[in-house]
């Protein structure tokens, strides 16, 4: 053990102090590589996975997981058991609260308290209204099997929505595959949506849902700030930027307001050709159809 | 006799780390469980378990039959919904990562810092750490099945990987070392479910058997190594006090998960007095326990007399 406190004359180092400097080094550097190792890994395996929701009032995904300390105080005070600790092999980073809509959404209770339990911060006190909450942001992400999008009235989605005729209202429009009745389309509102998911939980579908609650950054586009809304400009202006402008006449439509093109008679059809009784089935969008 | 034991040179069989590290001893205790009888010759142990398991128990009534005593788990927990405590060295972390957790966190944190600080800062590590029953699972397998091979790295390891853990944590910004944890993997597992964590825990368990002797707790875990760092002015301290008794049967360095604390207390080596003030001592009294001799006991760290 002497040797090792022994220092050559000239500074040199003796044999001893190379070794445990080189031992030092060894360990140093091993204990380096692990950690390195660990925030490799601890990057590659942060994704969160696009079903998997985070509570409400949680700072953005790479500021929570500075801050989550992994404790579950947020999973035992929800009263629903919606929220629940990720396992290891769960796709989300061990440890943290998520919860998925298709399982179980989120009730919006309107004391928040899994916020109020949380005593990190991770989840964001100064969230003290539940609608101001943005879990993640609805979509209905398939018009093919949306019962609504058949023509059906399924609503459901609409109806269980939280946020109800905000965050998801039905949209009328003309079902062309009839051509006389109305398709009410659920539509999602990022302005109300709060991505509890009962929409998701609540789809008729048997299996995935088509409405689905996705992470913002996914659901949303970025809005392009370049393009003005001339309905908005000219609602904050209080009148048209330009001018009123120059209303030029439409011919068979003279009498009707300027804008309205609705059709008032049905348009002269050719005659059915000779020898045939049936006249060829009408289309467009108002066909003279009558019961 | 026994004084010169421990200097090198001496024979081979009682080189005191030498015999503890390759695990001379399958049964040790033997002597102080005849002296004694098996429960007072295993009280410590007995008592240390029951910290553990009582501690996870506490942690257990509320989601297994309803009775809310504590929340969450060894990370940060609340206690009858008035005692917060955080876990100081994931704070450490969090600092590292640039948060500044609110003010339940650090009540909590600065709590059960002082706690440890006072106390002991390694007995989190004997008397609630849950992998501790992991790898003392593994030591007593490896000690009878007579397990000699394997590598143990440098003890050092723990105190670079805790420095490189923070640099970690402040690198990413995020809290790195939690994704491999087995420390809060296991108790998270036992109390909100385990998925996959189990691997990591049976990974620890085979390190401990296979490869290294107490390589878990010993030498690489950095949260062992972070409360080592309060271990400088513990008040629990284990006293070789009656260490003229000694018969250099080897049992507590067989039993020690930190043998190398023990020699400067009992063959006085490079201090006077019997009190193992090494801050990697864990306190947790096995030492007591197998010693046929008596020859130690629980004190604290100002009780510096010998009998």
């Amino acid at each position: 053990m002497s040797e090792l406190t022994n220092t050559g004359r000239d500074g040199k180092a003796t044999p001893a102090r190379r070794r445990f400097l080189k031992e030092v080094a060894g360990v140093a550097g091993g204990a380096c590589l692990f950690a390195a190792g660990v925030g490799l890994y601890s990057r590659q395996a942060s994704a969160l996975p696009a079903t998997a929701l985070r509570p409400p009032g949680a700072l953005a995904e790479d500021d929570f997981l500075g801050a989550c300390v992994r404790c579950g105080l947020c999973v035992r005070d929800c009263p629903y058991d919606t929220l629940k600790l990720a396992e290891l092999g769960d796709g989300v980073v061990t440890g943290t609260p998520y919860f998925e809509a298709r399982k179980v959404a989120c009730e919006m209770c309107d004391d928040i308290p899994c916020v109020v339990a949380c005593p990190t911060g991770a989840l964001d006190r100064s969230l003290n209204d539940i609608e101001k909450a943005r879990m993640g942001l609805a979509v209905l992400i398939d018009q093919e099997t949306c019962l609504n999008f058949l023509g059906l009235r399924c609503d459901v989605c609409y109806r269980v929505c939280p946020v109800i005729d905000r965050a998801i209202t039905l949209e009328r429009i003309h079902n062309p595959r009839s051509d006389r009745h109305a398709m009410l389309l659920p539509t999602v509102h990022s302005d109300h949506c709060t991505g509890c998911g009962k929409c998701e939980a609540a789809c008729v579908l048997p299996g995935e849902s088509a409405i689905k609650v996705l992470p913002i950054k996914l659901a949303q586009g970025s809005r392009a700030e370049h393009y003005r809304r001339g309905w908005e400009e000219k609602e904050a202006a209080g009148g048209s930027l330009i001018g009123d402008q120059i209303e030029l006449p439409v011919r068979g439509m003279e009498d009707q307001p300027y804008g309205d093109t609705r059709l008032r008679t049905p348009p002269q059809r050719p005659a059915a050709p000779s020898g045939s009784d049936a006249a060829p089935p009408p289309g467009g969008l108002d066909s003279g159809w009558k019961p | 006799m026994s004084a010169d034991v421990g200097r090198a040179g001496q024979a081979p069989a009682t080189t005191i780390r030498g015999a503890a590290l390759r695990g001379v001893l399958a049964r040790p205790g033997l002597e102080a469980v005849r002296n004694r009888g098996w429960l007072a010759a295993h009280k410590w142990l007995l008592l240390r378990r029951l910290s553990q398991l009582g501690i996870l128990a506490l942690f257990l009534v509320g989601p297994w039959f309803g009775i809310w005593v504590v929340k969450g788990n060894l990370s940060s927990s609340l206690t009858l919904g008035v005692l917060p405590l955080t876990d100081p060295f994931l704070l450490a972390q969090s600092f590292a990562a640039g948060v500044l957790p609110y003010k339940e966190a650090l009540l909590g944190g600065g709590i059960v810092l002082a706690f440890y600080l006072v106390f002991g800062g390694r007995l989190f590590c004997s008397w609630v750490c849950p992998v501790n029953l992991v790898t003392d699972a593994a030591a007593w397998l490896r000690r009878r099945l007579g397990l000699k091979g394997g590598k143990a790295p440098d003890a050092r390891l723990r105190y670079w990987l805790l420095g490189f853990v923070l640099v970690v944590a402040a690198l990413t910004g995020s809290l790195a070392w939690e994704w491999v944890n087995p420390v809060s993997m296991l108790h998270r597992g036992l109390i909100f479910g385990f998925g996959l964590a189990w691997g990591v825990v049976g990974g620890v368990f085979l390190y401990d058997l296979l490869i290294a002797s107490r390589g878990w707790c010993g030498h690489v875990c950095p949260m062992g190594a972070f409360y080592s760092l309060l271990g400088r002015t513990a008040l629990v301290r284990v006293s070789a006090d009656k260490r003229g008794k000694c018969n250099d049967c080897m049992d507590c360095f067989a039993v020690c998960p930190e043998p190398q604390v023990i020699r400067p207390a009992l063959k006085a080596a490079g201090q006077t007095h019997p009190l193992i003030l090494d801050r990697d001592c864990t306190t947790c009294g096995r030492c007591v326990d197998v010693c046929g001799q008596d020859v130690f006991r629980i004190t604290t760290r100002f009780d510096r007399s010998e009998s």
